[in-house]
């Protein structure tokens, strides 16, 4: 994918984050070595000081935007880059930070720091793709490692990566899982979250809490039925509409629909 | 009159984003500031109005390096405040979680982000070059902290098995066995790893710290215990409020704690080693005293080597868990909300971790306050940098500020945690 018979260059951008999302490269111990000798890791702050400056062919982008700052810097990122790919739930969503676009954010941050004036932020979190084009968008909240080195391998082969966009339910299906909202009652996000973590929760005996975001055409509403049948009041809806990806669409209009 | 300024804007190798910035006259440091840039993302705010059961879930996502930390002081914060104590194998399941933590996330520091300084790289893939079977064992190492938290936690970052008085779903005995074999080698790859950094040159510096870690009677400070410091202090983590003050400077979106009296204080492995030495298996006390240190280390520059040693111990308390774990009946206490105020403190791998939670009678958040490592030590970096960089001036400025980075790094900081919290400019008064 870069110009001919140059190594691909890669950078790794931070927004508002936890950092966890470009961890999980670092967290690749088997193919980290491999993935370096592939391709050229040009500017990666967390990783190494060294940098090359320039574009870059491959750009994975974490964070949210909550600054006038970073509003501007995201452009500048896109300029350079032929590829822009946003990992994880807060360059896909908005992240949690994104509660605040339910909240007046002048109060927010009266709550945290003395001096609000020495605070600069905008009133919401966005996610990358409502301020510049993008590529694709990796979900989760972590991203999995898996997932991560299929779109480096799929971008570096010129392909799209593979990742699949049905709902948790068929990978607890797939698994063999026993349906932990129909056999033990408990509260499941699976029916709307897309795949990708391998149905987790559920395998560790609790309910799906939607880390990766709406599915592919998800239907919210019959679930938030089934939901209060087995006894969530409104706040208690919208509590689980509205986490990691409480600004995705499909889930923020469904949290609305609850309002107490 | 000669002035010099040394800036680093955008520091590297460290969690999230910060800077700093060093002014020297006539061969004096005049200020030495951190300063960090990274969003703020208001947690404490939007943890307000949540169910006490959802707060581990939200503020692991504090730190994705961390992020145990982050469940474990919230759990224990919130048990405090619903009047339950978890205990037996449910406490050492939490432990050894932990353990998994402090190995993974202390063989990132020392391989990928700390050793590129001390042998001259620019990171971790350029030392594969030269050092490959060294990184290969830091990635070996760190892999085994990760298969803990894979298999305890369902995921390496963010776990999903943590939940108020317990887990979700506990382990077999047979299940845990399965790491036993992977924690024996990578015990040997920790003995490797302290005689690797051992061998390491330390700029010889050192300073009479206030050290503060969690000090507990039985155990080497994971997850529980008293707040003591060198000094003498031993309170009770409900007192903590009552002992350390967050200020506010405009420099940073991250707090910035000290104790009461204005002065600054230092947390992490320096700070529990200096405490806790004698809590340390004797194996792990012997490692160390071959690797050159003694009980106390005052030189910051050398706590790669105690975070080494304390990878040693995790490796060890986690096969000691291991051995003797019975799977309980219960994979959690059962809870009934009520109105309280919960406190909490663990060890993150960077040092001591302060939470405490208001909750109304239904278990609904009231308010949160959160004070991680990295702000606690922000005012010791600051003052490190003050201190050593007159003797580093005759450095050429590249390796001077190479130099002034290390010292940051020192600290493993987390600016992503702490921001509530890093930038270097070096000005050093040109001639």
């Amino acid at each position: 994918m870069a110009a001919s018979g140059r190594t691909p260059r890669l950078a790794v951008w931070k927004f508002a984050s936890c950092d966890g999302c470009q961890l999980t490269l670092l967290d690749c111990e088997d193919e980290l070595l491999g993935i370096a000798a592939a391709v050229e890791i040009a500017y990666f702050p967390e990783a190494t000081r060294g940098t090359i400056r320039g574009h870059y062919d491959l750009s994975l982008v974490e964070g949210s935007i909550t600054t006038p700052h970073d509003a501007e810097r995201i452009h500048e990122v896109r300029r350079r880059s032929t590829h822009l790919v946003t990992i994880g739930a807060c360059a896909t969503a908005g992240g949690i930070q994104g509660l605040r676009n339910f909240a007046d954010v002048a109060e927010y941050i009266s709550v945290v720091y003395a001096r609000p004036d020495y605070i600069e932020t905008l009133a919401t979190s966005t996610p990358i793709a409502a301020h510049v084009p993008v590529d694709f968008e990796l979900r989760g909240c972590p991203i999995a490692k898996s997932q991560l080195v299929e779109v480096i391998t799929a971008f570096l082969a010129g392909r799209r990566p593979v990742t699949p966009a049905h709902s948790v339910c068929i990978e607890c299906k797939l698994k063999g899982n026993v349906c932990v909202m129909v056999a033990h009652g408990t509260p499941c996000l699976g029916p709307v979250t897309h795949a990708g973590c391998g149905a987790l929760c559920p395998s560790y005996h609790r309910g799906c809490y939607g880390c990766y975001g709406p599915m592919e055409t998800p239907n919210p509403a019959p679930l938030s039925q089934a939901l209060t049948e087995l006894g969530m009041g409104k706040r208690d809806l919208q509590r689980i509409y509205r986490t990691f990806n409480a600004n995705a669409p499909a889930f923020r209009e469904e949290s609305e629909r609850h309002d107490a | 009159m000669t002035r010099k300024t040394i800036k680093v804007s955008y520091l590297a190798r460290v969690e999230g984003e910060g800077a700093f910035s060093v002014v020297v006259r006539n061969g004096k440091v005049t200020s030495a500031e951190l300063s960090i840039f990274e969003p703020p993302r208001f947690f404490e705010s939007l943890l307000r109005g949540r169910a006490f059961s959802e707060a581990p879930d939200i503020t692991a996502r504090i730190c994705g390096i961390c992020p145990v930390a982050y469940q474990m002081s919230t759990v224990q914060a919130m048990e405090n405040a619903l009047g339950i104590t978890v205990t037996g194998p449910l406490r050492n399941l939490r432990r050894l979680l932990y353990c998994g933590e402090w190995i993974e996330s202390h063989a990132l520091h020392i391989y990928l982000l700390h050793a590129p300084d001390f042998l001259g790289y620019a990171g971790a893939i350029d030392m594969a070059r030269d050092h490959g079977d060294a990184v290969r064992r830091g990635l070996a190492l760190k892999k085994a902290g990760n298969d803990i938290m894979a298999l305890l936690g369902g995921r390496e970052i963010h776990p999903i098995n943590v939940r108020v008085g317990g887990f979700y779903r506990v382990p077999h005995r047979r299940e845990l066995a399965t790491l036993a074999e992977t924690l024996k080698r990578a015990r040997e790859l920790a003995d490797e790893t302290l005689r690797w950094v051992a061998g390491f040159d330390f700029p010889e510096r050192e300073r009479d710290y206030t050290f503060v870690a969690l000090t507990h009677s039985e155990d080497y400070p994971l997850s529980e215990g008293r707040i003591a410091s060198s000094r003498g202090l031993d309170i009770g983590v409900d007192q903590y409020e009552d002992y350390f003050l967050e200020t506010h400077v405009a420099r940073s979106t991250a707090l910035q704690s000290r104790l009461s009296d204005g002065a600054s204080y230092l947390v992490g492995p320096l700070a529990r080693y200096a405490l806790n030495f004698d809590r340390l298996p004797p194996s792990v006390r012997q490692a160390a005293h071959e690797a050159g240190l003694g009980p106390v280390c005052r030189n910051p520059y050398q706590s790669i080597l105690v975070r080494a040693v304390e990878v040693l111990f995790a490796c060890e308390e986690a096969l000691r868990i291991i051995e003797a774990y019975e799977a309980p009946e219960q994979a959690a206490i059962e809870i009934t909300p009520c109105a309280g105020i919960g406190h909490g403190a663990t060890e993150a791998p960077r040092g001591l971790l302060y939470h405490r939670y208001r909750l109304e009678p239904d278990g609904t958040i009231i308010d949160a306050k959160i004070v991680p490592p990295t702000s606690q030590n922000q005012a010791c970096i600051e003052e490190d940098l003050a201190n050593f960089v007159e003797s580093f001036l005759d450095l050429p400025d590249e390796a001077l500020r190479h130099r002034c980075e290390q010292t940051v790094r020192n600290y493993d900081p987390c600016i992503s945690c702490a921001t509530h919290f890093l930038r270097l400019d070096m000005d050093r008064g040109s001639p």
